[in-house]
């Protein structure tokens, strides 16, 4: 039997909840990955501005480029790597996500799956690298 | 063939630029997540990673043609793929107007100046610098 015969009139039990500004975007998944690639974007792209000079010394001398790249050695450069890495996995993958939304129908639909995805190859591809590196930079 | 035109819509000439920004960006991006992975697994995950890394280990991989292409290629992509994505900040976050021309202008001269540098870091490279200390330099360099 149905619960709400024809002619009946009902209000909804619960009026449906309405954020401040809540819209299919803001503050969901396709803002953060578009907040998170232009952050790494920025770090990375300073970050190549720095390393360009550095590796350039090779040109002055052997003693100037060992003197500097000696500074990427250290235990606090060690961690700032993990994070340059982190940044540079993330803007890749999440750019690889950002393809497939722009080029196919499907991934735009599933753009918040395609999210998650990022994130979870991002999660593996970090566990491959950061003990390894961290190994060689507390170990020797 | 050309183009559709809407009656009244001005006829668009030439090349459309943020169109192929738009393709730059993406092409560069697939290119580029290849060459920065390969770079990061050969100079941090190889061997000792990064605590092998020094005079006599880019002097050992730049004498091989095939990385001094590897890593000219990553320059320019890298630098025109990141100066572009810059100018879409800029042209976001600021109005136009002189602030906007002179900040356009400055990514525009780093990444000039920076392609310029690092191209000829690259190709007049001299692994076995005359008068340094042969524990610097790669193995192949003859002792003096």
């Amino acid at each position: 039997m149905p619960e709400n015969p024809a002619g009946t009139l009902t209000t909804p039990a619960k009026p449906a909840k309405q954020k401040p500004g809540g819209t299919l975007y803001r503050g969901r998944e396709g803002m953060w990955s578009w907040v998170l690639h232009r952050i790494t974007g920025v770090a990375i792209f300073f970050f190549l501005l720095v390393h360009i000079l550095d590796t350039a010394l090779v040109r002055v001398s052997p003693e100037a480029y060992n003197a500097v790249i000696g500074t990427y050695q250290t235990p606090i450069m060690g961690l700032g790597e993990v994070a340059l890495v982190g940044a540079i996995v993330f803007h890749a993958f999440n750019g690889l996500r950002i393809i497939l939304v722009d080029l196919w129908a499907w991934a735009t639909r599933h753009q918040k799956l395609l999210f998650y995805i990022v994130i979870a190859l991002w999660v593996i591809t970090m566990l491959g690298f950061t003990p390894r590196h961290l190994i060689n930079v507390f170990s020797h | 063939m050309t183009a559709i035109n809407f009656p009244g819509e001005p006829r668009r000439r030439g090349t459309n630029l943020e169109k192929w920004g738009w393709i730059y960006m993406r092409a560069s991006g697939v290119v580029l997540l290849v060459l920065i992975f390969g770079h990061l697994i050969v100079n941090l995950m190889v061997g000792e990673g990064v605590k092998a890394i020094d005079f006599g280990f880019v002097g050992g991989k730049w004498a091989d043609p095939f990385w001094q292409w590897w890593d000219v290629t990553m320059l320019w992509l890298a630098l025109i793929h990141g100066a572009n994505g810059m100018r879409t900040l800029v042209n976001d976050y600021t109005n136009p107007g002189t602030t906007q021309k002179v900040l356009k202008g400055a990514l525009f001269a780093a990444a000039a100046v920076l392609i310029v540098l690092g191209t000829l870091v690259v190709f007049t490279f001299e692994p076995c610098p005359a008068g340094s200390p042969a524990d610097l330099l790669p193995s192949f360099c003859p002792a003096v």
